[in-house]
């Protein structure tokens, strides 16, 4: 006979704590597992922000920690909403955002269509497919910037060869007007199948009796697309959507190996721009003020989003 | 042959078909090439146009493995003739082998750290997801869309109090910080994920064995935990892809000791230019792992993705 550790270890309890554990109300046990994890999430997660919000009502610089910290108000938040730099980095994010979102619905909503129609291998294809989202974005861009680099790289070889442009004439990461888009490319490439996936999901939810009744109905193909797969596949998208553009929003591992923000401050995402001002300049309170204006940012557009969201599945 | 209105027909099916392997071939150029180049020389990874076929060498994979410095023609000569094959590769370029690189301990580092805070991870989210799934706990919603918010707030945002705490702590650049540290970023992932799949698990199950005399807690590792392993080991690949791949903590809390692979990874360069066979075989080693955890996850990939807001 084996005995499991939890066997081994209730034979070793003394009789009277074992009575006090048989004794614990549901309620009690409760609270027992959940309180590890609330109390680390505290840790780590609640008390770093409400740090974060005191001190960004502060001077402090980590670099300086002999001078004095004084209270500033709201200067840093006044600073930080004036500053033309700083609504470049948003703009930078809002091309980012727009085009990454996108191109990843396009295609990875075709992609799931395609799947959808149950060829055979379709199982093979779709995991293959799903490799490149499941790297480490910081590994990946890295390589990229191999990929990119004109004269001897992939990309540019492939461009040249159909285009017939000289391959050494233009550098999708040193271009000022190319860089955005190398971004766009790269995430496009890492982030396509996380739509279709959701997107197949979506397509897989609705049950093929609405398809034989429209058959029924003499719906041509076209209106059935537009009147049942649409519609029904529309809160799945949605959801894509979410996920991409709280993601993107965040987004820093990738473009950072990529581009590094540059050139100039053509590809400085918001995460960027943060993260130089907290630790390459040190200006802590003014970049604890950059991280709370971010966080209510995309807290405030996700619970928007959200409530569209909502409306949308109920009816 | 039975009939039916929706499906495809076998003409649609080619179609579909061809254009998605088409798709799946040109998604897949890019890591076939990180793969090949790693196998590549040096001249032949820089050459114009690129080259598809090459003679494989294992330069890239000694070059990421060890350190070496260039030597002279008396040098080479005092050292007597290379030992090993991975000695012979380095002499052919004039360099002699001066000692492991770093790439073998951040590696190592990575894998530590993995598993470390997925173990913990598991732990700690077993345990709350069970008890937001069977108990009435008081705010139960209000905790779950907390314990997901934690997952919203970008992590330079967090990095700079953490990283204050951290150093008051002692714990910058140690591994028990960064255990610590991914355990909060997936708790939220492994809580709301592992949730749907106690949910899924029948409570009849549990009342019974209630009614035969068990304990809650038997109950729950006799009956509960059983039923839901490919839960559990789904959810746990899921936390170790998660904080395999993390960066942007990994590059600002730790520099030496604890640093993983990926902020290391960039930061290899060779001694003429940077050496692009040796961080495409370090690239490999890192991402080959991935591949294969995603292969056994195929089934539960999109629960995963989506924090268990959609399932198949």
């Amino acid at each position: 006979m084996t005995y499991s550790p939890i066997d081994r270890a209730a034979a070793k309890t003394p009789d009277g704590v074992a009575r006090r554990i048989r004794g614990l109300s549901d309620r009690t046990i409760a609270w027992i597992f959940v309180a590890p994890t609330i109390f680390l999430l505290l840790a780590v997660n609640i008390f770093p922000l409400i740090w974060t919000i005191r001190l960004s009502f502060t001077n402090f610089r980590v670099n300086r920690p002999n001078n004095a910290v004084e209270w500033v108000g709201l200067r840093n938040y006044e600073r930080i909403l004036t500053d033309p730099d700083v609504w470049n980095t948003m703009q930078a994010t809002a091309h980012f955002l727009i085009w990454t979102i996108t191109l990843q619905v396009l295609i990875g909503f075709t992609l799931a269509y395609l799947i959808n129609k149950k060829f055979r291998g379709n199982d093979l294809w779709t995991t293959i497919i799903v490799f490149p989202m499941m790297l480490s974005p910081a590994v990946v861009g890295n390589f990229w910037t191999f990929l990119y680099q004109p004269q001897i790289g992939l990309f540019n070889y492939v461009v040249a060869f159909f285009t017939g442009v000289d391959p050494a004439s233009f550098s999708m990461i040193g271009d000022v007007h190319l860089a955005p888009w190398a971004i766009v490319i790269a995430d496009t490439w890492m982030w396509t199948p996380f739509v279709m996936l959701i997107c197949l999901a979506g397509l897989r939810s609705i049950p093929d009796s609405i398809y034989e009744a429209a058959e029924c109905d003499r719906a041509s193909k076209w209106r059935q697309f537009w009147t049942i797969t649409i519609p029904m596949a529309l809160p799945f998208l949605m959801l894509a959507v979410l996920f991409r553009g709280i993601e993107n929003f965040k987004m820093f591992d990738l473009v950072v190996q990529l581009t590094g923000g540059g050139p100039g401050n053509t590809t400085t995402l918001t995460s960027i721009d943060l993260k130089r001002e907290a630790f390459e300049k040190w200006r802590t309170g003014y970049s604890s003020a950059y991280a709370v204006i971010l966080f209510v940012t995309v807290f405030g557009l996700a619970s928007i989003y959200v409530k569209a969201l909502n409306k949308v599945k109920e009816r | 042959m039975s009939f039916s209105v929706t499906e495809p027909t076998k003409g649609t099916k080619w179609f579909a078909g061809i254009l998605v392997v088409a798709y799946a071939c040109i998604t897949l150029v890019p890591l076939l090439w990180i793969v090949a180049t790693g196998f590549k020389s040096p001249v032949d990874s820089i050459a114009y146009p690129p080259v598809v076929v090459f003679e494989p060498t294992l330069e890239g994979y000694v070059n990421l493995f060890t350190d070496r410095t260039r030597a002279t023609e008396d040098m080479l000569e005092a050292a007597g003739p290379p030992t090993t094959w991975y000695d012979e590769i380095a002499r052919e370029r004039g360099t002699v082998i001066s000692g492991p690189s770093r790439y073998g301990q951040r590696f190592l580092n990575s894998v530590i750290i993995g598993f470390g805070s997925t173990a913990l991870c598991m732990i700690l989210g077993t345990m709350a997801a069970y008890a937001f799934s069977r108990f009435k706990v008081p705010l139960k919603d209000d905790l779950l869309f907390f314990i997901l918010s934690t997952r919203m707030m970008p992590p330079i945002a967090v990095a700079i109090p953490i990283f204050l705490m951290f150093r008051n702590l002692g714990l910058n650049d140690t591994h028990l910080g960064m255990i610590l540290l991914y355990t909060a970023v997936n708790l939220s992932l492994s809580v709301w994920l592992l949730k749907g799949f106690i949910d899924e698990i029948p409570v009849e199950y549990e009342e019974a064995a209630l009614i035969d005399g068990y304990t809650r807690f038997q109950a729950f590792y006799k009956v509960v935990l059983p039923q839901a392993a490919t839960g559990i080991a789904s959810t746990a690949i899921f936390c170790l892809i998660f904080a395999w791949n993390e960066y942007a903590f990994a590059v600002l809390l730790t520099s030496g000791t604890a640093q993983t692979a990926p902020p290391f990874i960039p930061t290899i360069i060779g001694t003429s230019g940077k050496d692009w066979p040796a961080v495409a075989a370090g690239a490999t080693i890192f991402l080959v792992p991935v591949m294969v955890f995603t292969i056994l996850l195929r089934k539960h990939l999109l629960r995963g993705i989506t924090f268990g807001a959609v399932r198949k």
